[in-house]
């Protein structure tokens, strides 16, 4: 594609653009191009899904030329932003779209995570659904794999299919070294010291899941991209063995050396 | 607090009040005042007996004073410290030797001892009653994590010692923490609420319902586990990380199929957020009974050894209570943390 050219346009001819992803909430959103709203192709199917569809279209790309009144204004702008929505869920996915967004992602635009352990690790927007109105948008951290709140409420009510269920997990893939180590670095709840035993014997079995899963992958000969990787024994055995309850139970194992209260 | 009428706010009360400090319980006067609670602290901040005086409002006890009519402008660094009589009356009776920059030196060491005495007050029974009530009230704010579906979380300290650390947010339904969402909290000593009181609130309160959510924490008789619940490693089963095992966990999908384990960016994390379908898989004692049946009541020694003092019952298990009759029975911990040895 010839990008001066689509450059030098832009600044000319992106008005509703420029202003829609400078708004203030729409931070999530990059700008779509030019070339790629014009092509039919990349807007199939969305006809029937925007009201007024052709005049939302001619809004996005500065054509539009309507006399109407400011109802009418409202309701093909509103449609404006869900079409561009769409397209953007779709855009992000190209080439072209996919870097802009990795560059929003590297100057962390999109937020960090809020889990400690992933140490402001930045985050991508995800959908959970790719049909529109269903499911807010929601943040992506490569580093745990989870799903997370926005924290402004501008951002909590976008629609989730504006950027899909597909968009953060193809980044990864289209840049395998993006994708953050790993790290088994967890939270292990304490009472003066010492840890709960219901949590303590989650996070065992916890652990169990993660050996297994790591053997499953040394067979495949698979990295398993721990940062880790000397951890295989080192489970690092603490000093205190002794796990506090909260409430009795019939429980009378002392193999695990717990305290109990018995009635 | 006891702010009668016409009296001026208290030190405690203006400082809980402050932006970022919506997590701070209100220290009763009667725990400052009781030396014990104290114990170790003289050490740890400056002008510890001003800071002290600071806290409770009370006037320096020291040398029978002469005239004190003059008022001494510098000691208002804000509006509200003309409000704080006790205060002024020391500023005054001292005002040649305690200049203004001694005052911030006292104001901020007040701050940290308060922060160091609040970390104990909210281990103990009455500053952890005071703490679910605000964590009953919301105060504490949910869970940023989707399938916690906005689970209520605890501030919680990664560190005891002051100045390493700045608060987090505990979820007992994932049993991870979080950085909490506004900014303001980012100047708040972790080690104000300590390692400890997150966990000691679960086991203190084992019968919040952590699988209510919205409206139904608020009703008292919607937000407790019946009684009858099954109990699984000294919490109720159900209460066991509720926002972890299947269908809260997170599945990563390229246009509807599922990234697999065995691609580069394939799942690796899911563990972190995994839990057993049968619970009871959890339970290590008759999991460790099944496998070695013989194995039955020998085990004691290996409880006495080290520093693992086993007490068959716990004492004072309704010290930290309020409802000392119901079944569960937290482990007991005498209120200043000073079986912290054990
Ligand atoms: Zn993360
Ligand atoms: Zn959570």
């Amino acid at each position: 594609m010839d990008e001066y050219a689509s450059e030098s346009d832009s600044d000319y001819t992106s008005y509703w653009r420029d202003w829609f992803i400078s708004s203030r909430g729409n931070e999530y959103f990059c700008e779509i191009d030019e070339d790629y709203l014009t092509d039919r192709f990349n807007l199939t199917g969305l006809n029937t899904e925007v009201q007024y569809y052709q005049y939302a279209l001619d809004l996005v790309t500065d054509v539009f030329d309507l006399d109407c009144d400011d109802d009418m204004r409202e309701t093909i702008e509103s449609s404006a932003r869900h079409l561009y929505g769409l397209v953007h869920a779709r855009y992000i996915v190209t080439t072209r779209g996919l870097t802009k967004m990795l560059d929003k992602y590297k100057k962390a635009e999109f937020g960090k995570c809020p889990r400690v352990n992933c140490h402001s690790h930045p985050l991508l927007p995800m959908g959970l659904s790719d049909i529109p109105n269903l499911k807010p948008v929601k943040l992506y951290c490569a580093r745990c794999e989870d799903l997370y709140n926005p924290k402004s409420s501008r951002h909590a009510s976008i629609d989730g299919a504006y950027f899909g269920t597909s968009f953060h997990n193809i980044i990864f893939q289209v840049y395998p070294a993006l994708i953050p180590s790993k790290s088994i670095e967890r939270y292990i709840p304490r009472v003066y010291g010492f840890k709960v035993h219901a949590a303590a014997a989650l996070v065992r079995w916890q652990d169990l899941k993660r050996d297994d899963m790591r053997r499953r992958l040394r067979k495949l000969e698979i990295e398993s991209g721990f940062r880790e990787e000397q951890m295989d024994d080192e489970e690092e055995e603490e000093e205190d063995d002794v796990e506090f309850e909260g409430v009795d139970g019939a429980n009378t194992n002392t193999n695990m050396r717990l305290i109990e209260g018995p009635m | 607090m006891s702010t009668s009428s016409g009296t001026p706010e208290s030190w405690i009360s203006s400082f809980c009040a402050l932006p970022g400090h919506e997590y701070f319980a209100e220290v009763s006067e009667e725990f400052i005042e009781d030396d014990f609670n104290l114990t170790g602290l003289q050490t740890q901040v400056a002008m510890y007996k001003e800071a002290l005086e600071m806290i409770l409002d009370v006037e320096p006890e020291d040398d029978e004073d002469e005239d004190e009519d003059e008022e001494d402008e510098d000691e208002n660094e804000s509006g509200e410290d003309a409000d704080r009589t006790g205060m002024r009356h020391g500023a005054e009776r001292r005002h040649h030797s305690r200049m203004a920059s001694d005052l911030s030196v006292i104001e901020s060491s007040a701050e940290m001892l308060y922060g160091l005495i609040h970390q104990r007050f909210i281990c103990s029974r009455v500053g952890i009653q005071q703490m679910s009530e605000k964590y009953e009230f919301g105060h504490f704010g949910c869970c940023p994590r989707t399938h916690c579906e906005q689970a209520r979380t605890l501030p919680v300290g990664l560190s005891d010692i002051p100045g390493e650390d700045t608060v987090k947010l505990f979820c007992p339904s994932c049993l991870d923490v979080y950085v909490p969402p506004n900014s303001r909290f980012q100047t708040v000593d972790g080690a104000f609420f300590g390692r400890t009181f997150g966990a000691l609130f679960l086991l203190t309160f084992p019968e919040y319902d952590l699988t209510k959510r919205g409206a139904d924490v608020l009703s008292s008789t919607n937000s407790k586990v019946p009684e009858d619940e099954s109990i699984l490693n000294g919490m109720f089963a159900k209460n066991i990380a509720p926002g972890l095992g299947g269908g809260h966990i997170y599945e990563p999908k390229i246009y509807g199929f599922k990234v697999s384990e065995r691609a580069r960016s394939g799942p690796r994390m899911q563990w972190l957020r995994d839990r057993p379908e049968v619970i009871t898989e959890l339970d290590e004692a008759r999991l460790y009974h099944e496998q070695n049946p013989d194995s039955d009541e020998e085990e004691d020694e290996s409880m006495a050894n080290g520093r693992a003092l086993v007490r068959r019952r716990p004492p004072g298990n309704a010290r930290l209570r309020q409802r000392p009759n119901h079944s569960g029975s937290p482990m007991a911990l005498s209120a200043n943390g000073a079986e912290s040895e054990l």
